[in-house]
């Protein structure tokens, strides 16, 4: 994958999670995670894992695990299985949705994990329902008239909150990992259905310096646009609060693909923007007893 | 002893399916196909079967997670019809070139649109390119008979290959008939257990199946997959006469009926062979020399020994109950001519497109295809190859 890329980081940070006497069956969503990590004849897992198609991860997985249900109860099972499925934002918030709610729905004993790059990497870079709002695209260009994307972001990790799933969290790759890990802990090891949400950025769409990954995924939890937190059990609980707020320019500036927001004509956007965070960061607050 | 029992179509698979007890059933309700995962929950929930049935939220979703359990190293069923097949087109050829012996009841279905509900074949006319293998079925037995035997072909070693047991909505699926079933340990016995050489939930030996494939490889997989239904002609074959010496019934890629010495024949498929059989009775009443061909297996597609089945005939008429659009025929007519092609020339042979969105399909319209046949036989032209049978022009 590209130097700076966040989906491998946050691959490896989730598996570290399993037991070293657990057995796994990973799947992938088509995205650039699986196109660059199963070419064959070459693999990059050391576990079993499948990839079937784009919109599907969610029941192609079920299925893997409904398969280690019926050998449990035939009492043909060897070893203890975890089921793990991937997905970029393109196949779980839009054309994975279905696939993933139902998986969820039903209660398999699985995590679904989304790397959140928000956007159609794979392809180059289109816009999906993931994008930030104003962000540029090669499907939400900004040009003389359009100033990028023009919807906000789906949030998924609600929708997928609202399944009344045992586990439900959105984290990203910082804090030495920590966050990630307790989370892939919990997600992996509780019984039922979990769903992780995690920001992954892209160098190539994002626009950002490669060696700044880390910082970039800090920024999105210093400004509360990518607020750190769980559901557990229907509980809401804010897993991270900045010391201090920071203002949104500190993570669109470092980003090419917010590069327009600062032109003189476009500084009402970038107001905009903050308006949104706020409400939806106070909202949160309010949500997790916090405020 | 067999057992006999009075079963429609549907209750038959379900049946056949509880005999089997796989490891997963993923499934969604479409009318005709509807009751299959409807009975087979029943038996789920009375704990008759150690299945995990999985109620998938759309057919897509159903082929998805078979292949997901498939791939881990499970026997996986599914059923549906029409629409519901043509969700999953894009997972029919994941299943097949993933090598995974899925087994699928196809309650054939005319596909929409407009929305039908009633029997055609061009929902899995439409899959034929997909890589499945195909068996047809004119009633409840030969479905149930197919889709025992159909395991044992798909994951044979030397084919490795997922298939689908078509019969007719509503015409077989919702008739109650009489039907000889085999006790619950006899197909066990038959059915044997799944054991693939490389499956997911191996901890042993983890694998990735679905690869992304580039030119270097992707066409050597494609032949190999090609080689694969080519070996199963043999395949089928042997588990045809195995289930013989256990059913007494006996299965070859077609049905001939009376085409020893017959001078005209049709070939068709599924339920409409039952009316067509009478039809040819009372043309031998009357001395004339018809016959039958019904295909059983379509994929892999017996060229040679359909050509030497029919070799003798003076005229053809191939019957289908789909559109190909192709603007020249249905999709079985264009086969069975390529396959005479050069081999057996001069054949007199017409398509007649029949029964569409489930238009009655009387003994009548039968005998006028056959009088079309005598026609072309006194005068030895074919007129229009193209034709239409029981639609108002
Ligand atoms: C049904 C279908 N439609 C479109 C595609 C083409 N396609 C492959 S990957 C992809 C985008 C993947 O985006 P995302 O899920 O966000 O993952 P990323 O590549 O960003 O990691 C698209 C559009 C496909 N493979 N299948």
């Amino acid at each position: 994958m590209c130097a700076g890329c966040g989906a491998p980081v946050a691959v490896r940070a989730i598996l570290r999670a399993l037991e070293p006497e657990d057995q796994v069956v990973c799947g992938a969503a088509t995205g650039c995670l699986e196109v660059s990590t199963f070419l064959y004849p070459f693999t990059a897992w050391k576990d079993s894992f499948i990839h079937s198609a784009f919109e599907n991860v969610g029941a192609t997985i079920s299925g893997a695990e409904a398969a280690y249900a019926a050998w449990n109860r035939k009492g043909k099972t060897t070893g203890n299985y975890k089921f793990i499925a991937f997905g970029g934002d393109g196949g779980t918030y839009d054309i994975g949705i279905q696939s993933l709610s139902g998986a969820m729905e039903r209660g398999h004993d699985m995590v679904y994990v989304c790397y959140d790059n928000e956007a159609y990497m794979n392809t180059g870079i289109q816009r999906s329902s993931s994008t930030p709002k104003y962000a540029d695209t090669t499907t939400s260009p900004q040009g003389t008239a359009v100033p990028g994307k023009q919807q906000y972001k789906k949030d998924l990790t609600q929708v997928m909150a609202a399944h009344n799933i045992p586990y439900v969290a959105q984290t990203t790759l910082t804090q030495n990992f920590k966050d990630i890990h307790e989370k892939s802990e919990k997600a992996i090891y509780k019984k039922g259905p979990a769903f992780l949400n995690v920001l992954a950025p892209c160098p190539r769409g994002w626009r950002y310096d490669t060696p700044d990954l880390m910082l970039i995924c800090k920024l999105a939890m210093d400004t509360c646009i990518w607020p750190i937190f769980e559901v557990e059990d229907g509980v809401w609980k804010l897993n991270y609060k900045p010391k201090k707020k920071l203002p949104v320019e500190d993570y669109l500036k470092r980003q090419g693909r917010f590069k327009h927001l600062f032109n003189k004509e476009n500084e009402h956007l970038i107001e905009e923007l903050q308006r949104d965070v706020d409400k939806k960061w106070d909202d949160l607050l309010r949500r997790c007893g916090e405020a | 002893m067999a057992i006999r029992e009075r079963l429609s179509g549907n209750e038959a698979m379900a049946v056949a399916m509880r005999q089997i007890n796989p490891d997963v059933v993923a499934a969604f309700p479409i009318t005709p196909s509807t009751e299959i995962p409807q009975y087979f929950s029943q038996f789920v929930s009375n704990g008759e079967v150690d299945t995990e049935f999985v109620a998938v939220e759309s057919e897509h979703s159903a082929m998805s997670a078979c292949i997901g359990a498939a791939a881990a190293g499970a026997r996986a069923m599914t059923a549906t019809s029409a629409n519901g097949l043509a969700l999953m087109w894009e997972m029919l050829y994941i299943a097949a070139s993933s090598r995974l012996p899925i087994t699928m009841s196809c309650v054939n279905r005319a596909l929409s649109g407009p929305i039908n509900i009633h029997n055609d074949h061009s929902d899995s006319m439409g899959a034929r390119d997909s890589g499945w293998i195909q068996l047809y079925s004119e009633n409840n037995q030969e479905a149930y008979d197919n889709l025992l035997q159909a395991l044992r072909i798909g994951e044979h070693e030397d084919v490795m290959l997922p298939v689908m047991v078509c019969q007719d909505g509503f015409i077989t699926s919702h008739a109650v008939e009489n039907i000889e079933l085999l006790e619950d340990d006899k197909v066990k016995g038959f059915v044997g257990e799944y054991e693939p050489d490389h499956y997911m939930m191996n901890p042993k030996e983890p694998i990735g199946v679905g690869p992304l494939d580039l030119p270097a490889y992707y066409f050597e997989h494609k032949r190999q997959q090609a080689e694969a239904i080519k070996r199963s002609k043999k395949v089928i074959m042997d588990v045809a006469k195995e289930y013989e010496k256990l059913t007494g019934r006996s299965y070859g890629y077609f049905e001939e009926y009376k085409l020893n010495d017959a001078e005209i024949a049709i070939v068709i498929i599924n339920s409409t062979a039952g009316t067509a059989k009478t039809v040819v009775d009372k043309l031998r009443d009357n001395g004339i020399k018809a016959g039958l061909l019904k295909i059983r297996v379509f994929r892999p597609f017996p060229a040679e020994e359909i050509t030497a089945a029919l070799k003798n005939v003076k005229a053809i008429a191939v019957m289908d109950k789909a559109e190909s659009f192709s603007a020249v025929g249905g999709p079985l007519f264009t086969e069975i001519k390529a396959a005479l092609y050069g081999v057996a020339d001069g054949i007199n042979i017409i398509n007649y497109i029949y029964g569409l969105g489930g238009r009655d399909v009387r003994s009548d319209d039968i005998e006028l295809v056959y009088n079309a046949l005598l026609e072309i036989q006194k005068t030895g032209k074919t007129g229009e190859t193209y034709r239409y049978v029981g639609v108002r022009e």
